[in-house]
This record gives C-alpha cells, structure tokens and sequence, in this order.
C-alpha cells in the first residue's frame, strides 16, 4: 500500500502570540514542530505499512525550513518526503492550502492512500483533508478512530460521528483524517537521524506544478478574507465548592448547567 | 503511657479549630487509618484540619498538657506508615495550610504553606519562570510532607534532593512553641542546623508549619532520550558509562517492558515503544538548544556504542507527557497488577546498580515471586517491590520478610542505605537498627528526646 501523509510545520509552543497590529503570528525565534494532529497521521499510516507492507511518504507546505519536519517523520519509519515551497504559496487560506497540496501531490505520483491529521494546533480549520481530497476527485472520511482492516482493495474504519461511532468501508485510493489520541505515534530514531541525507527530501515550487496560473495560489486563491486575528481573552475564574461531598455535586452541577456546559 | 481523647479534649480542639474541622467517632474516614501502601493500619481517635500555625500550636499546647499523642499527616501518599498514627491520639491533617504564600524573585526563593501540593508548586514556579529542582513520582504529596522525607524525585542526579533547597522552617515544636529555623540566606555556619535536622525527621521532630524554598532560574531547554536495550543487564551497565562522559543529565531512569505494560493497563494509554526488554530514559536540560542537544547526542552515541538498539528522541510536550506521564504511574501501575505488596527504597553507590538489580531478579527466580523494580539509575535509589499475588497470608509474610532481609543485607554489603527517599516510618525501623547499629540510634533517640521529651509527636517512628 503506497501511503502519503500530509503533514505541517507548528510553533512548537501553544504560547505563541499574536501581534496586536497585524494580526499574525509571532513566528520569529518561537521553536516548531510537527503538527501534534499530524502525528497520529503518521503513526497510522506506518503501523498500516508494518500490516500490509508498502510505504510512506509526507508531503507539506512551508518556507523551505518546514524540511524539518520531513526529516522528523523519516525519523519516526517514513521514507521520504516533499516540500512545497514557493512564495507565491504565502498567506494561503484553507482553500489555497488544498489545491496547493493537491497539486503537489499529482506531482508526486500516485498514492492508494492519503492520511490527514484532524486539524492544525495553529489554525484549527480542520477542513484541508476533506479539501485535498475533492480537489483530487477522491472519496475521504474524517475524524477516523482506527483503521480496522484492509481487503478486496478496500479499508475498514471506525469513524466519530461526535454522538455515535459507525463502521465504514472506503475503496481506495481515498483520503482519511485521523481523529486526536487514536494512537500513540512512535518517537523519533536518533539512529535514524544522525545518518539523514538531503536524497530523502524533495523540494517543488510553482514552477513544477501543472497549473501555472498563480491566481490559484496564495493570497490571490484564497476565499477567505481575514479581517482581524485575536487572541482570545483570558479569564482566569476560580471558585472554590464547599460543603459535604453531596452539597459539593449539587452545587457543581447547578453551576455546569447554569454555563451550560451540561 | 499516653492519654485517651475524650469529650473535653474534643471540645478544647472544636474550640480551636472549628467544629467542622475536628472529626471524631465515625466521622473518621478509614482513609485515616493508613497512608499509600496501606499494610499498617491504625484509626486515630480524633482528626484535626488546621489551618494555621497558631492552631497547631494551639493543638500541640493541649496535647502536651493532656500527654496525648500527635501524628501529623499531608496527603497520606507515604510508603512506610510514617503518617499512621500507631498510638491513636490526635491525626493533625496539613492539607488546608496550602497556600503559596510569596515568590521572592530577589532571593530566588518561595514561602508556602506545608500543605501545598509539590504539582502546585511545581506549576506555581514554573509560571514564574523558575523551576523547583525536587521532582518525586508521588506529584499529589504535600510539599510538608516531601520536607519530612527529604524526597528526593527524578532530577537529583543534577539537581540533588528537597534537602538542598530547604532554607529555612517555621515549626512547632511538641510543647506549642513556634520556631523559625535556618533563613532566606544562601550560607549558613550558625550552629547546629536544625533546619537539617527537621528535614527528614518524618515528623518526629516538630511540626512543619511553613517552609522558604530554593527555587532556580526555568532552564530554557528540555529534552529526554528514550533508550531502547534488549536486556536490563546492558541498560544498567551503561548507566555508570553516562556517568562517566560528564555530560549531566537532570534524570537517568531506568525500566522494564513488564513495569511499562503494567503502566500501560493502568493508565488505558499505549507507551511509544515497547518492543524491547529493557529501557533507560534520561533528561537534559540547559539554556541553549545547542548545549542540549550536543549532550543528547554524545549520550546517545554512547549508548549506542554499548548495545543500545536506538535512542529515541522525546523533544515536544506531547512526546514527553506520553513518556513521563507513563513513568509517573508505575508505583500505581504496579499496585493494581497484584494483590498487595511491599517496597524497598534502597539506596547504593550508583556504581552498584547493576548488581543490586540482578540479585533481585536472583531472588524473584528462588522464590518464586514477582519482584518488579524501577527507579533512578543515576543516583542509585531503587524502587523494589515484591508483589503477593496469589501467595497464602502465611506464605506471603514468610517470603516479604526474607526477601526483604536479604534485599537490605545487599544494600549494606554494597554500600547503600535502608532507604533513599521514602524514609524509614513505621515499616523500616528494624533495618534502620540493624543497619546503624546502636550508637547511631542511641543518637538519634538522644535528639528526639531533647526535641520532644514526653515522646508524643508520632511516637514509634524512625528510631523509638
């Protein structure tokens, strides 16, 4: 089974800010890291390589520094991986991001299957996956707890639907995204990494990708208009229940149900 | 030899500390009657919440007067019955003086309450941009509690233990008089330290009532490695090796694949790797990425060098909470995977390691036992527990009480002590006195007499 993941680039903190006047992120001198969501992308598709054999490739986009995190997921059992990279790709939204990878991954060949994690510890839109697929023309399923098997050219899955769990089964080639905490992704091999060579990684900008219109990429193919980015206030709230175990579940659910968090 | 609380006792302690606060009859959870291990079982007639030090001089004042006996508790998460309250009498809980009380960022210390949990205040230092070096598995004890153990956690190997970052202790001692000792200063040749000595005396000595703690600058970089080996032989026997190569490492622990897949059941949460037999997680820390990382890769080379089958790499919070979070839980895990069980918290040169570990799979294999152990290679204390299973209470008595004379005969004949962190209690006593001899104790009664000449402050610890 030939697996691609998709994968990105993060501050490496969830304490990154955000400049009042911009609006952006505050990247400079801020550590990175893979996509914690990613993560269990990258661990599904490699235990499904140990299961039926093949292999795993990654695929993301970024400033050409984003490299790392290709060499972080060689680290953890993938072969190779891709850099999409080009100027012109800055400032894309959910939309441009999609097409832009889904022209990378034509580029890159042909895959039986494509795995997303669930969403972005930055961006949080949790729509590229789905995005990526329709671009490709491929059927996908998101918020995949596990892949149960595979047989007759097709998966089985167990898939969230938030109120309930259904069984599903997708032919290939589809594209999944893996739910949080299905898994616990393997750590990177020191092993691995002190004998990395560039040969594992290969950058693509827009003048190898099919379509040549750059209208399509970046600021110019994005939907969305941002108007501001904030971060959110904090409320650090703290009371205290008191009273005998009964009295404290009382009070705790009126307060629940008063917020309604219940 | 001591007195019974009665009706007037319990009034005299209502009026102190508030009726709510003083439990008596069966109010009295039989949580009381024990700490964590929970093979030493004794209720106390009353407990006592107090919150401030005036009521616990307060308390002491009466039980004094009354020659009633005191046994201070925090959290209950001791290990050798030190908290149980052998004699009845007065159970005084700390958990409600749990403040944080300041940060001083010009001494680089802190004022808390000895109810504050060490998660708390592990959380409160970090916040601010400071770390509180002593790291214990047990995160829920109280930092009083941590005091009177003179804890010492993961990060000892570089950092040292609770005892180098006590500066000074506000107590009451058994007659209700209110003392400070030691200060918020970095030296001290003023007499005897009886600030030291009250670190550790597992509340036989005074009651801790207020502490100024050492803190250190936040290291700016943390990461652990992960190292796989394909038996606990070869992972022990690079720990000296790492010792050796000066590269300082906050923490060497080391584990088994049975004590990780028993955490694993306990916690419903898959380790990143267990594939192998043995492991040895190790920590750095500093303030450059570049000084981190060279001392994680010359580690790591020389693990490899000696057999090591990979050196994983655990850089992100995420990869570290799937790690630590798992070593946190082993004590627990261990627990829930048998019937009962008891431990042993020896200590010996860490150059002893290796051999300790061995003779205690030796001892598994002639008793026909489970012996699973963890601990901090890098500092030599060994947690060691022997698990009852499904042994008769007979049998299981007989085979506690010889693998443990054995264990701490070994200990001694290497050069280690009875315990390196948990203390001495109730459940150590009697290897304490074969260990020391009668002089040392002599002294140390000697001490605990001076302090407390009446014996009512947790009588039947330590050395009576």
């Amino acid at each position: 089974m030939k697996i691609l993941t998709c994968i990105k680039q993060v501050p490496g903190s969830n304490n990154v800010e955000v400049d009042p006047v911009t609006g952006v992120l505050k990247r400079s001198g801020v550590s990175s890291k893979i996509n914690p969501y990613d993560l269990y992308a990258i661990e599904a598709a490699l235990a499904l390589k140990e299961q039926f054999g093949g292999s795993v490739d990654t695929i993301t986009m970024g400033p050409p520094q984003a490299k790392a995190v290709i060499e972080e997921a060689v680290c953890m059992g993938a072969r190779q991986g891709t850099v999409l990279s080009d100027r012109k790709f800055a400032g894309a939204d959910v939309l441009a991001t999609a097409y832009t990878l889904a022209q990378g991954i034509r580029k890159c060949g042909q895959y039986d299957l494509i795995i997303c994690g669930k969403q972005t510890t930055d961006g949080d839109t949790a729509q590229v996956g789905a995005e990526v697929a329709e671009y490709l023309g491929i059927p996908n399923v998101a918020n995949v707890l596990s892949v149960d098997g595979y047989r007759d050219g097709k998966l089985q899955l167990t898939v969230s639907l938030d109120e309930a769990v259904i069984c599903e089964e997708i032919a290939l080639p589809c594209l999944i995204s893996m739910d949080s905490d299905v898994n616990t992704p393997r750590l990177p091999s020191y092993k691995v990494k002190r004998t990395l060579t560039d040969d594992v990684i290969r950058f693509l900008s827009f003048a190898d990708f099919e379509d040549q219109n750059p209208d399509h990429y970046g600021l110019s193919g994005s939907a969305t208009q941002v108007e501001r980015i904030f971060p959110p206030e904090k409320v650090s709230e703290k009371q205290t229940v008191t009273g005998d175990a009964e009295t404290q579940a009382q009070t705790l659910f009126s307060l629940l149900k008063q917020r309604k968090m219940l | 030899m001591y007195n019974h609380i009665t009706t007037k006792e319990i009034a005299a302690l209502q009026a102190i500390c508030g009726n709510a606060n003083v439990l008596y009859g069966d109010a009295i959870s039989p949580e009381y009657a024990h700490d964590e291990l929970g093979d030493i079982r004794v209720m106390p007639e009353v407990v006592v919440r107090v919150s401030a030090t005036e009521e616990v001089s307060a308390v002491m004042k009466l039980a004094w007067e009354k020659t009633i006996p005191v046994t201070v508790r925090g959290s209950g998460t001791g290990l050798v019955g030190a908290a149980v309250p052998i004699y009845g009498g007065i159970l005084l809980e700390t958990t409600k003086m749990n403040q944080i009380l300041g940060l001083d960022p010009d001494n680089l210390t802190v004022r808390v309450q000895p109810g504050v949990l060490l998660m708390d205040l592990a959380a409160f230092a970090e916040e601010n941009d400071f770390l509180y070096p002593p790291d214990p598995g047990e995160k829920s004890a109280t930092i009083g509690g941590n005091i009177s153990t003179n804890a010492g956690g993961m990060r000892a190997v570089k950092y040292g233990v609770t005892r180098d970052y006590v500066r000074s202790l506000t107590v009451v001692l058994p007659n209700g008089e209110i003392q400070t000792f030691g200060a918020s200063v970095a030296k001290n040749s003023s007499g005897y330290s009886l600030k030291d000595l009250i670190v550790g005396s597992e509340g036989t000595l005074a009651i801790i009532c207020e502490a100024v703690l050492k803190l250190v600058p936040l290291p700016k970089v943390s990461l652990s490695l992960l190292v796989p080996f394909s038996d606990m032989k070869s992972a022990i026997e690079a720990v000296p090796e790492i010792i050796r190569s000066k590269t300082t490492p906050t923490a060497i622990e080391y584990m088994s694949r049975d004590t990780i897949l028993f955490s694993e059941s306990y916690l419903g949460k898959k380790f990143p790797d267990t594939k192998n037999d043995a492991y040895i997680l190790l920590t750095f820390d500093g303030n450059t990425l570049e000084q981190v990382e060279s001392d994680l890769s010359t580690v790591a080379e020389l693990c490899l060098d000696l057999g090591a089958l990979d050196a994983y790499i655990v850089d992100t919070e995420e990869r570290k909470k799937s790690v630590w979070s798992a070593r946190g839980a082993f004590l627990e895990a261990i627990k829930s995977s048998t019937t009962e069980m008891d431990e042993c918290d020896v200590v010996v040169p860490g150059n002893q390691v290796d051999t300790f570990i061995k003779y205690t799979h030796q001892l598994a294999a002639d008793f026909g036992v489970r012996i699973p152990s963890f601990g901090h290679a890098g500092d030599g204390n060994l947690h060691v527990y022997i698990c009852r299973d499904s042994l008769s209470d007979a049998d299981w008595e007989k085979v506690k009480a010889d693998c443990f004379d054995r264990m701490y005969e070994k200990a001694v004949a290497l050069g280690g002590l009875v315990s390196g962190e948990h203390g001495i209690g109730y459940a150590k006593k009697e290897y304490l006195r074969r260990q020391y001899g009668d002089t040392p104790i002599a002294l140390m009664q000697g001490i605990k007499k001076v302090f407390d000449e009446k014996n009512i402050l947790n009588p039947g610890k330590v050395c009576f």
